[in-house]
């Protein structure tokens, strides 16, 4: 194999599994770190840089991160990353020093964003600093988008997110609420300098099945109805209900309809459990207010009598593997008829922009989604940027966070005339040692092999009794702490410099992971299968010298790599230094290093 | 000193042996030696090559004299039997170790220093006495706990840390164990697991006593330029003579060696010794030849490493004095007293 390249701000970015899947690359060891030093304000803003929203991402994200989680690899259970950002949100002090300062001189440049979700607030914050002035449309009287109408308050409470909308509004947003716009080419009339559409995935989807169209009553779309509820439209449910579908919306429909009033709530899914859309977690929480989940059942009909709901029919099926696919065939059991007075349906959502014409050159593909580049969301039209569900269909908030900096880029790019792609800036990575001393580390490098914390929630009762009741009581800082001590702390590397090893196999020798072998060159297979372990993972790179005095190489399997530092510990010659990796995701006015 | 406790999660993809155990769990604590020391990788040959014998930890015995070389037995194999006896003394206590339980795996760890001064004597009547053993000197030329003084195996010319020439001609204890009788005699580098561990394993099975000399550098202060016991100069100057390759008795042998260029020898726990003759002209089944050669090769600045000499068939210590196949300190009063009756009987047949 070829030497590897640390100098690719990829190499170590990628051993730093958390922030490489998170989609805004939030430096997660870091943030610990600071948590685990209780300087809870600065994890909070090292976290609000690069994700905007931190006190609501730590209840609400769908935490790409943590099934990354090294730990997972290495034990089981991953670090609770993002309980841990809510801890950093709730013990923060007063950020307002800490915020960008808003030039009172804007820079002539006038930029529309479309819906006030967290793509659109994203972007503003990123773009306020430099100067712009932005102004933002939404229908709705408040900002939030999503977050506010589709999350209950039960997961995220009303305060947690107006604080965390009012500071990207604070900024000296002009905000036109409670405006739906309903022609873009009115809009691209207004001569604004860029537009950025964060208008979300906002069409539910129905189902047509024999019976449907009779009893619209009583079949309610999810996330209109959860809206409903946010906004306090509805604040009752009554009978027997039953909600349709298996991703995080059907969970939020079943919790929601308990706390209403329902006299029973049971969610039915036409696939199998493990392949349900819903966070593994969000089932679980569901689960644990008594909801059942019933699987395997494909609705049929909808039977009614009188112009009033009776039940729905299921198909019973089991799922069967073929070519490694799942596919459905009959189980054999007769039909199931269940009793039912509401029906939530919540089988998916889609992009809808009726508001957008089909003839201003903004080109839509067969799914209805608008044409974009996927490095600058910029649309066909230069001028029009997408982000947030709107552009590539239903994601999570972390993802609106991420797409906003892009588009944020975009623009700033554009309104300074430059090219979108060229004059992009280059990611980087600074390495830094965290030696202070013969055996003394920057960093606790100590091995904490203690099993995950449990979130502590609030007494079922209270929390059923009220749709405004947060559940989980989050971390305290005493349980905050201990799980803070968990995180590896992948960001300090293993840093190996060869012609200072002397090759007396010190580091081999104590590497509780057998990560390091000293071995003659060869192809990255054959390689895999001759390291001290073995390396089946190639997901995760294999870390390669240049030839050393005896012609072998180092080899480092980076898969189980406890960034323990024993190796760097045990090295006569500092061959092996640990260096903490900062990596640098292009931002427009991000200030953390 | 190294401050950081090793984790004890180890890869998930880590080998049990027979007995259900990792390599792990034939850990030490942490070692206390230099960062870089070569000991810490003879001690982790020792693990490793316990470890794939599946050696029960209860049924092994460590004993070590005094100096760096000494205290290594703290980070290897904590669940086993252990002393840290006097200067020099470990073939005293590791005999007694020994005559009492014949079924222990005998390990004793010593020093150039440790058995090359002090424990000469001591040294030189354990190889004679032929007790069943593995003695593993980890030799690196010099006084480390002394901070570098030249020690008595380190070659004449060789210099100390700051270029002082060592004036006297160096004691070689693997040719001393060649003449004294040792029926297992190996020389290795801490540096070389592939040559050491399967040396260590055929020596733990080895009936008999087996001695491994191990050129094991001192990376504080015999580890310059002009050390003859450095990484560097090892590895220029080593000249592996015997490759052994340890084969268990449940293991298939299936590699494809080239027919003729190996011997195989059977091993008292019905394990093979597969032999790699890299010198033709070499015999390690030949005490007198290989002195010479050992002795030879030294004298042109080549350190021969390698199995310089095997005797499969060699007899230990309790065979020569015809003890009971039971430990002797498993026997009871009633085993070692027969009685008033036999005494009568005895007494009887010199009258």
């Amino acid at each position: 194999m070829q030497p590897t390249d640390i100098q690719n701000p990829n190499y170590f970015h990628k051993v730093v599994d958390c922030q490489w899947a998170c989609p805004a690359h939030t430096p997660v060891p870091e943030y610990i770190r600071l948590i685990a030093q209780e300087r809870y304000t600065e994890a909070y803003m090292l976290n609000w840089d690069s994700n905007v929203f931190p006190g609501i991402l730590g209840r609400t994200c769908d935490r790409p991160c943590e099934p990354a989680c090294r730990r997972v690899r290495t034990e089981e259970k991953p670090v609770a990353i993002c309980r841990l950002k809510r801890v950093a949100a709730d013990n923060k002090g007063d950020v307002s020093d800490y915020m960008p300062r808003v030039p009172a001189v804007k820079n002539g440049k006038r930029i529309a964003l479309i819906g006030a979700g967290p793509a659109s607030l994203a972007v503003a914050r990123d773009l306020l600093p430099l100067g712009y002035e932005v102004h933002l449309f939404e229908k709705d009287p408040y900002g939030g988008g999503m977050m506010r109408s589709q999350i209950p308050a039960f997961r995220l409470p009303i305060e947690v997110l107006d604080e965390e909308v009012n500071q990207i509004l604070d900024m000296g947003v002009v905000c036109h609420f409670g405006e739906e716009i309903t022609s873009m080419k009115a809009m691209l009339d207004m001569g604004f300098d860029a537009y950025f559409i964060g208008t979300g995935a906002p069409r539910g989807r129905d189902l047509d099945l024999p019976g449907r169209s009779e009893v619209d009553d009583f079949i309610h779309i999810g996330i209109d109805w959860l809206s409903s509820v946010a906004f306090g439209h509805i604040d009752a449910i009554e009978g027997k209900v039953i909600v349709m579908g298996g991703g995080n919306t059907a969970m939020d429909c079943c919790r929601t309809s308990l706390r209403l009033g329902a006299e029973s709530v049971n969610v039915v899914v036409r696939s199998a459990f493990d392949v349900m859309k819903a966070s593994e977690w969000e089932k679980e929480d569901a689960m644990r207010e008594g909801i059942p989940i019933i699987n395997n059942r494909p609705p049929k009909e909808f039977v009614h009598e009188n112009g009033k709901l009776k039940g729905i029919v299921f198909e019973c099926v089991e799922p069967v593997e073929e070519n490694g696919r799942l596919k459905y065939v009959p189980s054999g059991e007769p039909d199931v008829f269940m009793e039912v007075d509401h029906v939530l349906m919540a089988i998916g959502q889609d992009n809808h922009c009726p508001w957008i014409e089909r003839d201003i050159g903004l080109e839509f593909d067969k799914w209805d989604c608008p044409v974009l580049d996927e490095i600058t969301f910029q649309s066909t039209n230069p001028k029009v940027f997408f982000g947030g569900d709107s552009a590539f269909g239903p994601e999570n908030i972390i993802w609106a966070s991420a797409h906003a900096h892009q588009a944020a880029i975009s623009i700033h790019l554009m309104c300074e005339g430059k090219d979108l792609k060229a004059d992009r800036p280059p990611e980087g990575v600074n390495l830094i040692s965290t030696k202070m001393g013969m055996h003394e580390w920057a960093y606790d490098a100590a091995h904490d092999a203690s099993g995950r914390n449990l979130v502590p929630l609030v007494a079922q009762e209270a929390a059923l009794d009220d749709v405004k009741v947060e559940v989980e009581l989050g971390f305290d800082q005493v349980l905050g702490a201990a799980e803070a001590q968990r995180c590896l702390n992948c960001d300090v590397q293993t840093v190996f410099t060869e012609n200072l090893c002397i090759e007396c196999d010190a580091c081999v020798d104590i590497c509780p992971m057998d990560c390091i072998t000293f071995t003659g060159n060869a192809e990255e297979g054959d390689l895999r299968k001759r390291l001290t372990a073995p390396a089946p993972n190639a997901e995760q790179d294999l870390y390669v010298s240049e030839d050393l005095p005896t012609a072998r190489v180092m080899v480092k399997d980076e898969d189980v790599c406890l960034h323990c530092g024993l190796c760097a510990e045990r090295c006569p010659t500092n061959a092996w230094d640990m260096q903490r990796s900062v990596v640098h995701v292009p931002q427009l006015g991000s200030f953390a290093e | 000193m190294t401050f950081v406790a090793k984790p004890r999660t180890h890869h998930p993809l880590l080998p049990v042996n027979e007995l259900g155990l990792t390599r792990r769990d034939y850990e030490g604590s942490v070692s206390t030696l230099c960062a870089g020391c070569g000991h810490d990788s003879v001690s982790a040959a020792i693990v490793q090559a316990c470890a794939e014998l599946s050696i029960p930890p209860h049924r092994f015995a460590k004993v070590s004299g005094i100096g760096c070389s000494s205290k290594t037995p703290s980070y290897f194999l904590n669940k086993s039997h252990g002393l840290n006896s006097v200067h020099g003394r470990m073939p005293s206590v590791m005999t007694g170790a020994n005559l009492a339980n014949r079924d222990l795996y005998c390990v004793g760890v010593s020093g150039d220093g440790d058995s090359a001064s002090i424990g000469m004597g001591q040294f030189a009547h354990i190889v004679r006495r032929r007790i069943n053993m593995l003695y593993v000197v980890d030799n690196n030329g010099t006084y480390g706990l002394t901070k570098g003084q030249f020690s008595a195996t380190n070659d004449k010319g060789s210099t100390s840390k700051k270029g002082a020439p060592n004036l006297y001609e160096p004691i070689d204890l693997a040719s001393m164990a060649l003449q004294l009788g040792a029926s297992f005699v190996a020389r290795s580098f801490s540096g070389d697991k592939q040559q050491l561990v399967p040396l260590i394993k055929a020596a733990l099975v080895h009936k008999g006593m087996a001695f491994i000399d191990v050129i094991s550098p001192c990376v504080a202060f015999n580890n310059h330029n002009g050390s003859t016991k450095s990484y560097e100069h090892i590895r220029q100057h080593g000249q592996n003579v015997v490759n052994a390759d340890y084969i268990a008795d449940h293991e298939e042998i299936t590699a494809d060696y080239e027919p003729g260029t190996f011997e195989d020898v059977s091993m008292p726990d019905g394990s093979t010794l597969r032999l790699f003759k890299i010198d033709e002209n070499y015999d390690p089944h030949d005490r007198v030849s290989a002195l010479n050669y050992v002795q030879r090769r030294g004298q042109e600045g080549e350190v021969v490493t390698g199995l310089l000499y095997v005797d499969p068939d060699a007899s230990d210590c309790h065979e020569i004095l015809d003890t009971v196949q039971r430990p002797l300190n498993e026997l009871q009063e009633t085993d070692l007293c027969p009685g008033n009756d036999a005494l009568q009987a005895v007494n009887e047949s010199f009258r």
